[in-house]
């Protein structure tokens, strides 16, 4: 199908008149960046983007970018995004939300968005804090977690983002790291041409009340034994040497090296199609002993919610043909009063 | 034996019976035709909260209670002239407030000794004499009565007694001279794939009509004359259904796509159910995850162009409240309806009540001013959405309005309206010609009537954005300026106090001075015209004003007030709207509040009155 030339655009389009009033040194600057890069190139008319955010450091989003955008009330942006999807299915959807907003207060919103399917876009910057409310630990932080609200350590175990997500029926499941601009951009684009619900978990680093959350994933050091770079079709290889890989033993992955006993055709491949490695992959994030996906862990194609909805208006317009309110009054039982 | 026939102005009937006995059912049948027949009415409908509470038990009744009158008539009646009770726990429940020489009915079958125990009767009140004094009681054994219509059916005897309510019908067919035909049609259709039913059916109503025609036992039978109404096509139309018809004409009158985004809740509910059987006219309707996530997918539809809106009752308004302050703050045109129920908190989910006029006008953090409309009469709920609709978009605005329980469920005769005839819904979206100086004002408002510019995604150069957080006025962007903050609660009360300078001037029912006013808002109307009514044909010095809106409050309400020595307030509340008329008008109001999950009688509101002026 031959693509609708749009009008090109620059990241100056993108770009809106506000001031950016993140703290220096927060990983949203990173993201913000990537964005602005690249939703120029994803084809769309400017004015079809609509960003709902809901309330936190990552809800401030939408006034950066010089699109249609909604600073909303916290935990709400999947209802909102919800409405102007379902009233006009040609525009671009865009949630903006943070673990706080899109898994605490509104968790609720978040697993419906997903299992619905609507074509709707999830950006979820994953801080494991609660910045905006200066440091309060949120439900993805780690267990025991020392913060204002816990000076003897949280009590709750966290939420795994991509495990709700699977398990909440999302069609397309994936992980990104602030500063990773190019696999950003990747998975932007991603999840962009993903027909149906995309959930982008960022991992997104808080300077101010979580710094280094991440930073097993993003220091060089360390970073290569601790990320598992995911491909479709390939073989989960990962390490500083390409050495280490993701193995099944019976229905358990483990970590092995390759050399003398395993090979790289021993490993587990990558298959985005299937859930149960989606769901493997998903649970590694929290174990010290694995590296953390990252790139896209699942994607199925499925029946998406406004298109169904959509179909059955046009059924019912088939059925009983193009109604009028007068009808539905003229109809029933009448009598004329003389 | 001769029977002879009587003349009557105007007779109250309640259907009461267990909650599987059918008698919502019943009524709705008795309705129709009482209806077609052309008698003015007025139902109220009352059932209890459990599905199928245990057979037999005094929770588990279910009533419907039809007035119906050669006379124009406001109010579905206050005591019933004719209760007819299918077992004994009906019987308890109703049978102190039939009026005195009033008439029961009973099947004399259900009265077994395990239901008199689970009713709480020690003896049979049919047979012990306990009734005979006051009432005219007919014990007939109609579960018997339709064995033996259905004899060669062959049906399973529990689907053939299910049939007993329509013997009772058939009874009171007779008695009141109302034609079945329409009845019969009806159960073709209800039972297209199960013609036993249809039969069975039929069978059980001919045979209660006949029970009447042929026995000795019933000597009279009633007619009442049609009423004198004005010329025009009626049908009978619930509240619920005529506030979904008027959201309905508001989205084809505006050419707006309706959006409806809600959770069900009881007794909102039907609206959810009959928008979604209307999608050949292209209304999108969505059952949300909760209550929050239906006002926010409408403030979302509403965002994108659409015409938002949500229904719920009393707990759902609460917990929507937060988002309705956005709906302040970003000056998006979205319609909440509120069917209110009895509360606090759960409270009588099915009863009727009046009791969140309150939450409605200050149920939200801040300043946060919404425009209230409420709904007199089932019918009104048509025009009421219609307006709320209207206004909404003209002034871009969230607008609540407030229905009942008794308005939802109930029916009247309704004059069929013409969409040709409704007021003009012209919608303008903001365009490129909105843009001066390269920028789009997001917050430029319109001088008349201070709304700003729809600008829907999707319209090239307009792109921009909106939020919670406090608005520089114009530009709309985020700002903290705290004369900015002052002068923004200020456009944002101003905006709604606006609205009041299109409404008709109030209607005063009676003289413009006297004794006494009698002020109402909502489902109370009925009432307090009908005692004002009877006590002006008493030459009492009484008038009634209604309030279609109460939050703004009519230019030249003050004016009226102080005319009138005394003001009545009838509300089904803790005192409500009085609480705002004394402080806005400095008046001495007095409040009648009866808080039992119904309607407030006429009868009571004339007693109080004349307590107040003699």
């Amino acid at each position: 199908m031959p693509e609708t030339k749009v009008k090109t655009y620059t990241r100056a389009d993108f770009t809106s008149d506000q001031a950016v009033r993140w703290c220096p040194g927060c990983g949203d600057y990173a993201i913000l960046a990537q964005a602005q890069k690249i939703f120029p190139d994803l084809g769309v008319e400017k004015e079809k983007f609509v960003f709902i955010s809901g309330i936190g450091c990552s809800s401030r989003f939408p006034y950066y970018m010089d699109t249609y955008g909604f600073h909303t009330i916290h935990g709400r942006a999947p209802g909102i995004a919800s409405g102007v999807k379902l009233s006009n299915p040609d525009l671009s959807v865009w949630v903006v939300t943070g673990d706080g907003d899109g898994l605490s207060i509104g968790g609720n919103h978040m697993i419906h968005l997903l299992r619905r399917n609507l074509d709707i876009n999830v950006m979820l910057f994953n801080n494991r804090i609660y910045g905006l409310t200066k440091g309060q630990y949120s439900p993805t932080s780690e267990l025991g977690k020392v913060t204002r609200s816990t000076p003897m350590g949280s009590l709750d175990r966290p939420f795994n983002p991509l495990a709700l997500a699977l398990g909440s029926g999302a069609t397309f499941v994936c992980r990104t790291i602030d500063i990773e601009t190019k696999h950003m951009q990747a998975i932007i684009t991603r999840s962009y041409s993903h027909k149906g619900t995309a959930f982008i978990e960022i991992y997104q680093n808080c300077n101010i009340f979580n710094d280094g959350a991440f930073a097993p994933m993003t220091d060089k050091e360390s970073k290569a034994d601790k990320v598992l770079w995911l491909e479709n079709g390939q073989p989960m290889l990962f390490g500083a040497k390409q050495n280490k890989g993701i193995r099944l033993d019976g229905n358990k992955p483990i970590v092995v090296t390759i050399g003398k006993k395993w090979s790289v055709d021993d490993l587990l491949v990558h298959d985005e199609g299937d859930y149960v490695i989606a769901s493997l992959l998903s649970n590694m994030t929290y174990q010290d002993d694995f590296p953390d996906p990252i790139g896209v862990l699942y994607a199925i194609d499925a029946p998406i919610y406004e298109d169904l909805m959509l179909a059955q208006i046009n059924k019912a317009v088939k059925q009983k043909g193009t109604g009028s309110v007068q009808d539905l009054l003229d109809a029933g039982d009448t009598w004329i009063v003389e | 034996m001769s029977k002879t026939t009587q003349k009557v102005d105007e007779v109250v009937i309640r259907f009461a019976g267990d909650s599987g006995d059918g008698m919502q059912l019943t009524g709705g049948r008795f309705t129709e035709t009482t209806a077609i027949v052309g008698n003015d009415l007025s139902t109220l409908p009352d059932f209890p909260a459990e599905i199928r509470a245990p057979a037999g038990s005094l929770a588990g009744v279910s009533a419907f209670q039809i007035k119906f009158s050669s006379k124009d008539i406001h109010t579905p009646g206050d005591a019933p002239d004719v209760l007819v009770a299918m077992n004994p726990a009906a019987l308890k429940v109703h049978q102190q407030e039939l009026a005195p020489g009033g008439t029961i009915i009973c099947n004399a079958n259900a009265f077994s000794p395990r239901n008199l125990k689970l009713a709480g009767y020690e003896a049979n009140p049919l047979e012990d004499g306990s009734l005979d004094d006051y009432y005219t009681v007919y014990d007939i054994e109609m579960s018997n009565m339709v064995k033996r219509a259905c004899v060669d059916m062959k049906l399973p005897p529990k689907t053939v007694d299910r049939t007993k309510n329509f013997f009772a019908l058939g009874l009171l067919f007779w008695i009141y001279d109302r034609p079945m035909q329409s009845t019969k049609n009806w159960l073709k259709v209800k039972f297209a794939k199960r013609p036993e039913l249809v039969e069975a059916n039929a069978r059980a109503m001919d045979a209660g009509y006949n029970y009447g025609d042929t026995t000795e036992i019933f000597t009279t039978r009633y007619t009442v004359d049609k009423a004198s109404l004005p010329a025009g096509t009626y049908r009978n139309v619930v509240g619920n259904y005529a506030l979904s018809l008027g959201l309905a004409a508001a989205a084809e009158k505006s050419g707006l796509g309706l959006y409806y985004g809600g959770y069900p809740i009881t007794p909102a509910s039907d609206i959810l159910h009959t928008l979604s059987a209307w999608k050949h006219l292209g209304i999108k309707t969505f059952q949300a995850e909760d209550e929050i996530a239906g006002v926010t997918s409408a403030i979302g539809a509403a965002f994108a162009g659409n015409l938002g809106v949500t229904a719920t009752s009393g707990p759902g308004i609460a917990l929507k409240g937060e988002a309705l302050g956005l709906a302040v703050m970003a000056e998006l045109p979205v319609v909440v309806v509120n069917v209110q129920r009895g509360g606090p908190s759960t409270g009588l989910p099915t009863k009727t009540e009046q009791s969140d006029l309150l939450q409605a006008l200050y149920g939200r953090n801040g300043e946060a001013p919404i425009p209230v409309i409420t709904s007199a009469t089932p019918g009104d709920c048509f025009f009421v959405a219609y307006e709320a609709c209207r206004i909404a978009v003209k002034y871009m605005t969230p607008v609540i309005l407030l229905t009942d329980g008794y308005l939802a469920n109930g029916s009247e005769p309704w004059q069929v309206p013409k969409i040709d005839d409704l007021p003009p819904f012209d919608v303008t979206f903001a365009d490129k010609s909105k843009i001066a100086d390269g920028q789009f004002m997001p917050y430029l408002r319109d001088k008349d009537t201070m709304a700003r510019p729809w600008a829907i995604p999707g319209t090239e150069g307009l792109e921009h954005r909106i939020g919670g957080l406090e608005k520089e006025d114009v530009t709309g962007n985020v700002s903290y300026d705290p004369d900015n903050h002052h002068h923004m609660v200020e456009t944002r009360a101003l905006k709604v106090e606006k609205i009041a300078n299109e409404f008709e001037p109030t209607e005063i029912f009676g003289k413009k001075s006297g004794d006494l006013l009698l002020l109402s808002w909502g489902g109370t109307k009925g009432s307090c015209r009908s005692a004002a009514e009877s006590l002006q044909d008493e030459k009492k010095k009484v008038s009634h004003v209604h309030l279609r809106w109460v939050n703004p409050l009519p230019n030249d309400l003050g004016e009226i007030l102080i005319k009138f020595k005394n003001i009545l307030i009838p509300e089904i509340n803790y005192g409500q709207l009085i609480k705002i008329i004394r402080s806005e008008f400095l008046v001495d109001a007095k409040g009648l509040n009866l808080v039992r999950g119904k309607p407030i009688s006429s009868a009571d509101i004339q007693k109080t009155a004349k307590d107040l002026i003699g």
